[in-house]
């Protein structure tokens, strides 16, 4: 019984063949979490996926700042849903937590509403002289991970566990707003059990913590972000999680969103230094991973190539905790082998 | 302006958005924006519901559709399938389409994003791209950033991004010819006419 109660909760996940998107703000903050995907995918898992050199942003971010009209979204998605068609691919994979609530959005009108699909048609063409399939299949990257996790369970040097306890570690999962609140069922546990990085936690070797703030919004708010007087509100959003997850300890946050990642990463720094208040004890502040960076971690993949150096919170009592093999004075080494000055210290926030 | 509940239900969103509201207050009682603000969705849905003129040409005036954060945990919750964050993208859109947004504070602010935002995409391809956030406007982002904006074309590139380079990868440039795509899109659609309805505002 319970287990058909379960089998509610899944979505299909193609197997092979995918068209990639990019996200905007993963390119500009964490790139080498979507190289990471690639590799996982492409040298591990053996995976055809199509990285497109002529798709741009969905416009998402100007969509739910509204800058952008729904017309306008709707036509841009069509001309990305037509580079797939072009390569003759039908299982599309964006990068972003927002543009796939985008993506869903939109075909899901179409869906409800023929007359809408047509008029987008008709835009495209208008404007571009390009013609589009639907995709047969939209997941989220992390999704993809999510269903090849026992894959590649067999090939990852390390496991979530304290390698000082021998316990596993306790993570905090955080999943982006977009990701099932708008449309529960396209997501792997709908909008209640979300599982899609609990899944990987557990798979891996962690614990997940359940804490009260669990499902509450990492902030954004898109303008209440972007527009500098009213960041109030993000930050705020953000200490609600901070100050609900503290006494459970948490060994690291694993986000699915390329948002959610940055502003649970930034905001600890900015609290930190507004109120000199870290949620560890030993003043570190808690690691905020990608899955694409935690993926490749536990598969032996240098963290400094992976990008862990962009995180304000730094990693290293994580990885030692772990027992991940690293090399600190390459930490700071750019492509050319040379290294680089190093970045000024933060006044409160804890760094070796 | 005549009959603003036909307007507003001109937007394609519309119809989903408020199909018929029972005033519960569960989209109030979820809202991070209503924890911080004096915000209740709760109240627009049921202004927007009754369909008084003069209610809702205060509310298109007003500070108060600009504090939805758009998580959409709204929709979540709602037990009649209403969606009080969509409503607010129809309220929004109208407030800029009629010139209301530039009576209020808030509202005002579409124009740095349009500035911003909008401005990227059309230029670039991007609604966020490195060289366009600026540690002085984004202090919140620590000397990580600063140190990765001056070094990003020696780091980009060890991360495997394709930082302004042709061909496929993150950060990539985009090509004219793709831009020049997207941009028509945007003069088709109605993206370039709300750009200028909220620039000359």
């Amino acid at each position: 019984m319970e287990k058909r109660f379960w089998n509610e909760y899944q979505k299909e996940i193609a197997d092979d063949h995918f068209f990639y998107e990019r996200s905007c703000i993963r390119q500009t903050f964490f790139p080498g979490s979507e190289a990471a995907f690639l590799r996982i995918l492409r040298n591990e898992l053996g995976k055809d996926i199509c990285d497109n050199p002529h798709q741009h942003t969905c416009t998402g971010i100007g969509y739910h700042s509204d800058v952008v009209p729904f017309e306008t979204t709707m036509t841009v998605v069509a001309r990305l849903f037509s580079l797939m068609t072009e390569c003759g691919y039908e299982n599309y994979v964006p990068s972003c937590v927002t543009s796939f609530g985008v993506f869903s959005e939109v075909i899901e009108k179409w869906e409800n509403n023929p007359k809408l699909l047509e008029q987008a048609r008709q835009y495209l063409w208008e404007a571009t002289k390009r013609e589009f399939n639907i995709p047969k299949n939209i997941v989220h990257p992390s999704d993809v991970i999510y269903k090849f996790r026992f894959d590649l369970k067999p090939k990852m040097k390390y496991q979530l566990v304290n390698r000082f306890t021998g316990k596993p570690l306790r993570v905090v999962e955080h999943i982006g707003c977009h990701y099932a609140k708008i449309f529960p069922e396209r997501g792997i546990g709908k909008a209640e059990f979300p599982y899609v990085l609990a899944g990987m936690i557990e798979a891996w070797g962690g614990e997940v913590i359940d804490y009260p703030e669990r499902r509450h919004c990492c902030g954004f708010g898109f303008r209440q972000y972007l527009v500098q007087e009213n960041r109030g509100y993000s930050i705020a959003n953000t200490k609600k999680k901070f100050q609900s997850m503290e006494p459970y300890e948490p060994d690291f946050i694993l986000t699915n969103c390329p948002g959610c990642n940055m502003f649970l990463d930034k905001w600890q720094y900015t609290i930190a230094e507004m109120e000199h208040k870290t949620y560890d004890k030993e003043g570190y502040g808690i690691p905020v991973l990608t899955y694409e960076e935690l993926a490749g971690l536990l598969l032996g993949y240098d963290p400094w190539k992976l990008g862990f150096q962009l995180h304000q919170v730094q990693s290293e009592p994580l990885f030692n905790k772990i027992g991940i093999a690293y090399n600190p004075d390459e930490k700071y080494k750019g492509i050319s082998g040379r290294l680089l000055p190093r970045p000024a210290r933060p006044e409160c926030l804890r760094q070796d | 302006m005549g009959n603003l509940v036909d307007y507003l239900n001109q937007d394609v969103r519309a119809e989903e958005a408020l199909k018929a509201c029972m005033n519960c207050g569960m989209c109030t009682a979820v809202c991070p924006a209503a924890e911080f603000y004096d915000y209740d969705p709760r109240r627009i849905c049921d202004t927007v519901q009754r369909g008084n003129e003069n209610e809702i040409e205060a509310l298109l005036k007003s500070d108060t559709i600009w504090y939805c954060g758009q998580c959409m945990s709204c929709k979540t919750r709602c037990p009649r399938g209403n969606v009080p964050g969509e409503l607010i993208n129809v309220l929004r859109k109208a407030s800029q389409e009629l010139g209301y947004f530039a009576e209020s504070e808030k509202g005002l602010q579409q124009k740095q994003l349009m500035g911003s935002i909008e401005k990227n995409i059309l230029e670039i391809g991007y609604c966020v791209h490195p060289d366009r956030v600026d540690p002085d406007y984004h202090p919140e982002q620590g000397p990580i950033w600063e140190w990765y904006r001056e070094h990003i074309e020696e780091i980009a590139p060890k991360l495997g991004a394709n930082y302004h380079g042709d061909g496929a990868g993150a950060l990539r440039k985009i090509s004219e010819e793709d831009l020049n795509e997207v941009r028509r899109i945007f003069e088709v659609t109605g993206g370039m006419d709300l750009k200028k309805k909220v620039e000359e505002a």
